[in-house]
């Protein structure tokens, strides 16, 4: 349980994910954690979005992907059945256990790329799974969905305004209007299949969400 | 004569605003209803709905501000909106206080003449919502209240005076694509919207709503559904994701009680996937105001596969041709030619087609029907490359063109030399999802990199057909909607230099320039409160205009960052 406060900011938009680690802290408690480090009301969402389905909770350890859209939609993304090189698949993380697909926020989705783990920088192999990455695939500037591919530079590309993250690298920007990089899902391979390693690594959603 | 008429209108606008704006607990005092007189006769001091009139002339008919004191123009009062992205909305006055439209849909009042906040509405958006064109065209008046229409596809009403939500309605859903961009349109109590969304596969409408309650009236699709006229140009299941948005605010005649809309592509992209004439994309369609009924249409081009919207609704205005009077529509086509039209109670008819930038998709035109025999070379479809000029954004895009009255001319913000090129896939339908048949890395801009120019204005005699004066931009696309006065003037922005712009409507001189915050896509407008003219304009790029600037900065070197966000400007003549 990280739940509260060392990086409290995170936790804010992150709540679902601090929730469903553990049970949750009283409520008495988190308010007085919270009061005594100032961050106050933000502590309190982590119950009440606790208390909500799980299909909206943001991704957890042990996850699994299944594919978003499409004919394929639930089917479970494995290391194989991603194209080598990209396009990104969009996907929704799915609890395992209870099989349920987490696709009742739509910030939780995630664009899932399979690299040549060569080609990736040291902190992004260590948070990939046999060359596969997730991001989240809400983009950092309006909140779009980054669901197309920018071939010529193999690079994460929004579908409204442009912008492009680079895959290899963390999903930092290349170009556009984005004023932060997406959020990397951490990956781990078990028996062929991608698996959430832990939460995503910062904030999900564009300015204004 | 001009003297008296300058002393008329003065005097008009002293009788109404005399005193400043006053806002207690129940808000702003004295606010002055809009009626529906008001809005079929408005008065010069006001600047009561999206283009001015609804006839969509863009037209002040003030002249204290004119040819010979325009040098000594000068920001009076500015206002940051706190927004970023395509500020495009006019900023509407009724009688001293400014009602302000921004991206993300805020709405923010205040005093006209000197720039003090009155109130702000903020709109909470929906978790997961994302809009592609996240701007607002503007909002609309009528009574005591203010009309938008939102990104989640609701109408609101706010109360003039507060700010306050007065009733809410749905219109769609927006998590199947459905956004709405535009301005309402208000007549007979009626506060009519259409829909965004041809990217994801809607099937465009318009829809009228009771001004007073927002009980939702007549629907009338601009795709037509079985059994409908129209219906068979259409095949198999293609019209129930046809497209045919409604981007923009309608034109209104209230002598026909006639609306007019344009039309947005057809959806998907490219017409092999849904072959026919696919009546009412890329149309502008006349609906009865009373009923919803279509009453005429005109298709520029059937079967789009260009992305070549038409969402600008035609202006209503009367030409002469061959020494007889026309009852005309005028429209400066996305496809790049200039059309004249015949309006009646039942049909719109054809007159001419003329065009206004490069343009080597059509071999001929009809004479009659004004219906185009294409090249087929120029025509993209599934699997299959085309180049065709101009790109997907047009000899003009949405950015409102003008007319001025005294002069007979009509002022086009143009875009030349510059082409496109796509090739189709079929893609599946997700609902709510992209669904164009080509993703946004895969269309292909291209420029003429020998061409003296990009953006323009252009001024046209609206009698003789034919071009007066262009003003060329060398370095900089045209994104500026523009306004034309009585003073002789013709204002606008657009450039990516940033700067508002103010030109001798007769020649196109430029006689001022002020190189504001942003680049300029909002219209600019002119009120007068107190007997002094103002002339104001929302600074704030975004939106395609950066996207394609972007891919500019690529293809020819221009800078990729416009400083974005939004910032009112109000102008006045220094005494």
């Amino acid at each position: 349980m990280r739940f509260p406060l060392s990086s409290a900011h995170a936790e804010c938009g992150d709540g679902a994910r601090a929730g469903f680690d553990a049970p949750p802290p009283d409520r008495r408690t988190i308010l007085k954690v919270g009061l005594g480090l100032g961050v106050g009301w933000c502590g309190l969402r982590v119950p009440v979005v606790a208390a909500e389905d799980a299909s909206r909770a943001r991704p957890h350890e042990g996850d699994v992907l299944v594919v978003a859209y499409g004919e394929q939609a639930g089917q479970v993304i494995s290391t194989k059945t991603l194209p080598q090189g990209g396009p990104q698949l969009i996907a929704y993380p799915m609890d395992p256990v209870a099989k349920v697909i987490r696709d009742g926020s739509l910030l939780n989705q995630v664009a899932v790329v399979r690299l040549d783990p060569t080609g990736l920088s040291e902190s992004t192999r260590a948070q990939s799974a046999a060359g596969v990455v997730a991001y989240s695939a809400i983009c950092t500037h309006e909140g779009c969905p980054v669901s197309m591919w920018h071939k010529d530079s193999k690079t994460l590309f929004c579908s409204c305004h442009a912008s492009r993250f680079d895959p290899t690298d963390g999903a930092r920007v290349v170009d556009g209007p984005a004023p932060r990089r997406l959020a990397t899902l951490p990956l781990k391979a078990v028996d062929g299949n991608v698996v959430v390693a832990a939460g995503f690594t910062g904030r999900v959603g564009g300015k204004t969400q | 004569m001009k003297l008296v008429r300058d002393l008329v209108i003065l005097g008009a606008v002293m009788a109404t605003a005399l005193a400043p704006i006053l806002a207690d607990a129940q808000g702003i005092t004295g606010y002055r209803p809009v009626t529906d007189q008001r809005l079929a006769e408005p008065e010069a001091s006001n600047w009561l709905m999206t283009r001015g009139n609804y006839q969509g002339w863009s037209y002040s008919p003030l002249d204290q501000v004119n040819t010979q004191n325009v040098k000594k123009l000068a920001p009076v009062w500015a206002l940051s909106t706190g927004v970023d992205s395509g500020h495009q909305a006019p900023l509407l006055v009724n009688n001293g206080v400014m009602f302000i439209a921004t991206p993300y849909n805020q709405v923010i009042a205040a005093e006209a003449r000197s720039g003090k906040l009155l109130w702000r509405y903020k709109r909470e958006m929906p978790e997961g919502l994302s809009v592609l064109h996240n701007t607002s065209r503007g909002v609309a008046l009528h009574g005591d209240k203010v009309y938008l229409a939102t990104h989640d596809c609701v109408l609101v009403a706010l109360d003039a005076k507060t700010g306050k939500v007065a009733w809410e309605q749905k219109v769609e859903d927006w998590k199947t694509g459905y956004y709405m961009t535009l301005a309402p349109l208000i007549a007979k109590g009626k506060v009519m919207v259409g829909v965004s969304g041809g990217e994801f596969g809607v099937r465009g409408f318009v829809q009228a709503f009771d001004a007073q309650t927002g009980k939702p009236g007549w629907k009338t699709y601009t795709i037509p559904g079985p059994g409908e006229p129209g219906h068979e140009t259409w095949s198999g299941e293609t019209w129930k994701k046809g497209g045919g948005s409604v981007w923009i605010t309608g034109t209104y005649d209230p002598a026909s009680n006639l609306t007019y809309w344009g039309t947005g592509n057809a959806s998907p992209w490219f017409g092999d996937q849904r072959p026919g004439d696919n009546l009412y994309t890329s149309s502008t369609v006349a609906l009865d105001a009373d009923s919803g009924k279509i009453k005429g249409h005109f298709q520029y081009h059937w079967n789009d596969s260009w992305d070549w919207d038409e969402p600008d609704a035609p202006m209503i205005l009367d030409f002469t041709k061959d020494g007889k009077t026309v009852k005309g529509l005028i429209h400066p086509a996305r496809n790049g030619y200039l059309y004249r039209l015949e309006r009646s109670n039942d049909k719109i008819s054809f007159v001419s087609a003329t065009p206004y930038v490069k343009q080597n998709v059509f071999k001929s035109i009809d004479p009659k029907t004004g219906r185009p025999e294409y090249n087929p070379e120029r025509v993209p479809g599934t699997g299959k490359r085309a180049d065709f000029c101009p790109s997907l954004w047009g000899g003009k895009d949405w950015p409102f063109a003008a007319y001025n009255p005294k002069l007979g001319m009509l002022f086009i913000p143009a875009n030349d030399n510059h082409c496109g090129y796509m090739t189709g896939k079929v893609q599946p339908y997700v609902a709510g999802k992209w669904w164009t048949g080509v993703d946004i890395p895969d269309i292909g801009f291209a420029v003429d990199k020998n061409a003296r120019h990009f953006g323009e204005v252009q001024a046209w005699d609206i009698n003789g057909n034919k071009r007066v004066w262009s003003h060329l931009f060398t370095d900089s696309m045209n994104w500026g909607p523009v306004l034309t006065t009585g003073g002789g003037l013709v204002f606008g922005g657009g450039t990516n230099d940033r700067y508002f712009r103010a030109f001798d409507a007769s020649t196109g001189e430029v006689l001022w320039q002020f190189r504001s915050n942003s680049g300029i896509t909002a219209p600019p407008v002119s009120f007068a409160v107190d007997g002094v003219q103002y002339i104001g304009v929302a600074s704030g790029w975004g939106v395609d205009p950066a996207f394609q600037q972007g891919l500019l900065g690529d293809l020819l070197g221009w800078p990729k960052d416009v400083p974005q966000g939004g910032v009112v400007w109000v102008f006045a003549v220094s005494q």
